[in-house]
């Protein structure tokens, strides 16, 4: 199969789950009890003909394959609806906490990628010692920690040091700060729910490049290369390294829907208003169109992660013909 | 070569896997060789055993009030109180029946589907190879967390739902491994031997290849207890848990909620994520090794993570 081949299954592959996404996402929200009009926080107390009036507004009424079918139309337009609490567009609603909710994760996706290489290539490249040991032992136990409880713990330990919620000072913006300020303060508020986040996945990145450096450190071109006379450190970094960092790609790509799921725990804990909240908050406002929304969103991003990771993976793994 | 996009790296062709040892010998190589499996094991029957005594055991009633809002370790509460005055020691140890139950019966429904899907996918291949495994690439792909999140919140906040939920959502890897397992199997002798005496298909399936798969399914369904802990955590911690029941994840979400940490009461925080820890440790230790003992080729270039494993990275076939 050519490269193009394999370009285009991976293309169709993709869009096919992108459609399941689609439908699966309408269906488990229309078998879902309770709609706007019985949920509508609201409206505790408004009439039956005001119910009914909403219920026709919303087109509940109709055929389910009638709504089915306006439902993939307005998607198709980039329309995900009306909140039912605040009545605005549902992107409008999702588009703020997006932008809160990248850097945080992205600084924590760091954190993870960061000590997973450093700890597995130590622990490979000192198979068998202390440090081999104790740097399993300690990957092992922060993944096998609920990361909740593990943001909690970091609130008891650092609640008086670091800002322990939200995502900026209320009081800064009055003070008129420069921008560094104001850069720093988002920082600060980062660093709690970052670090909890990148903890909590860096045990299963360690692991995984600890094996796959081990693997390739007992390949014949390390054998070549240390017949060369080069040093250890060499060796690891120009061709162990490059090898076993491979597989780093993909696992992104691949715990990005663990990291999305992990992330709405991350912000209740520490009242980060990103897209994990919202999530949660919509659940209990049974906000329909706000989680349908965002549960689309979050899913597409997966898919979109895995197929550029697909895509990649053939880029920089010369062995994959297609 | 065939194509090794992120999905199928998962689990590369294997082909070669070796035939599993025989069970009997199993147990004991994995006690020698692996001293860290023995551990895990003997810690969960440890927790097993605690779990199921707890009414006995359990020093006070787990609604009985029997001093002050979460009053600190002392010698007649050695964990503390909570935020009601209940005996934390108490709630720790009724809390571990809720999780243990949760997290063994959400492993053996996602054993039932993954194993189920596994066997037909691998064992027939062609058309309904692609179409499970297409579906079980869109589980693996979804964000888990919030897709029960929005199950909960639709199906309702009951236990046995809950066990649903989780199960429903982790088979992937259950699903992927066992598939790879019975393409093996299936291409092996005796097995075309059996079809060609005249087996039918269900019997095929039953007695040859289920019983040749079964210790490995075993494995990842002990590796699937922790990931449904852990999802029964996150679960009630949302405040989607059954709101009458006690467990592990509970204690943590009524901590949090009742803002345990601004009086600084630690001891209502700390034990139940260790318990979790403890458990998740056990299984994960006990999963890997019966899985590295079952399948020699794991014990390389092999890991087990949560719902998903690589193997092969190197990119074995290239060689």
């Amino acid at each position: 199969m050519s490269g193009a081949d394999y370009v285009l299954k991976r293309t169709l592959f993709a869009l096919m789950t992108v459609l399941v996404a689609v439908t699966l996402n309408f269906v488990l929200f229309r078998a879902a009890p309770g709609d706007a009009t019985s949920s509508l926080r609201s409206c505790r107390n408004c009439t039956p003909e005001f119910r009914e009036a909403l219920y026709r507004e919303l087109g509940l009424d109709k055929p389910k394959l009638e709504q089915y079918w306006i439902y993939v139309k307005d998607l198709s337009q980039g329309d995900l609806g009306l909140s039912f609490v605040t009545r605005q567009p549902v992107w409008n609603e999702l588009r703020q906490p997006i932008l809160n909710t990248l850097p945080m994760v992205g600084l924590g996706y760091l954190i993870a990628m960061v000590l997973g290489v450093l700890v597995g290539v130590v622990a490979a490249w000192r198979r068998g010692t202390f440090l081999d040991w104790g740097g399993v032992a300690t990957s092992l136990f922060f993944y096998s920690m609920p990361q909740q409880w593990f943001g909690l713990m970091l609130l008891i330990v650092f609640a008086g040091t670091l800002p322990a919620s939200g995502i900026a000072d209320p009081f800064i913006e009055f003070t008129n700060p420069p921008w560094w300020t104001v850069l720093l303060d988002r920082l600060e508020h980062m660093i709690l729910p970052s670090t909890t986040l990148g903890l909590v996945l860096y045990g299963q990145y360690a692991l995984i490049v600890r094996s796959s450096m081990i693997e390739a450190l007992g390949e014949d071109y390390i054998m070549t290369a240390r017949a060369k006379g080069l040093s250890s450190f060499a060796i690891v970094r120009k061709h162990a390294l490059r090898t076993s960092l491979l597989p780093i790609v993909t696992l992104a790509a691949i715990t990005l829907g663990f990291v999305i799921g992990g992330d709405i725990l991350v912000e209740a804990v520490f009242s980060y208003p990103g897209i994990g909240l919202a999530t949660y908050e919509a659940v209990f406002d049974r906000d329909y169109p706000v989680l349908q929304g965002a549960f689309l969103l979050l899913t597409l991003s997966v898919i979109v992660a895995n197929f550029v990771a697909d895509l990649l993976y053939f880029k920089f793994d010369p062995r994959i013909t297609g | 070569m065939t194509t090794a996009p992120a999905a199928e790296l998962l689990t590369r062709d294997p082909d070669d896997f070796e035939e599993p040892r025989r069970r009997r010998h199993v147990v004991w190589s994995v006690i020698r060789t692996q001293p860290q499996a023995t551990i895990g094991a003997v810690v969960l029957l440890a927790v097993v055993v605690v779990a199921a005594l707890a009414p006995y055991i359990a020093p006070y009633g787990e609604r009985e009030r029997v001093g002050d809002v979460f009053e600190a370790p002392s010698s007649e509460h050695w964990l503390g109180l909570d935020d009601a005055g209940i005996d934390m020691l108490t709630l720790m140890l009724h809390g571990a029946r809720v999780s243990l139950i949760v997290g063994f019966a959400a492993a053996l429904v996602s054993m039932l589907i993954g194993g189920a899907i596994g066997l037909l996918a691998g064992y027939f291949g062609g058309k309904t190879d692609i179409i499970l495994m297409r579906v079980t690439d869109y589980f693996i792909v979804i964000p888990d967390i919030p897709l029960m999140l929005v199950v909960a919140a639709i199906w309702g906040r009951s236990l046995t739902n809950i066990i649903l939920i989780i199960g429903l959502i982790y088979w992937t890897t259950t699903a992927r491994v066992i598939r790879a397992q019975v393409k093996s199997v299936r291409e092996r002798v005796y097995v075309k031997r059996a079809r060609a005496l005249g087996a039918g298909h269900g019997r095929v399936l039953s007695k040859h290849v289920l019983p040749q798969v079964a210790p490995l399914l075993v494995a990842i369904t002990v590796l699937s207890i922790a990931v449904a802990i852990f999802a029964e955590t996150a679960i009630a911690f949302l405040g989607l848990g059954d709101p009458t029941l006690i467990s592990w994840g509970k204690l943590i979400e009524n901590a949090f909620s009742r803002s345990a940490i601004s009086v600084d009461a630690w001891w209502a925080i700390v034990p139940p994520g260790l318990a979790v820890v403890v458990v998740v440790l056990a299984c994960t230790m006990v999963g890997r090794a019966l899985e590295d003992s079952l399948n020699p080729r794991l014990r390389v270039g092999h890991l087990s993570v949560r719902h998903f494993r690589l193997r092969n990275l190197g990119g074995e076939e290239a060689r």
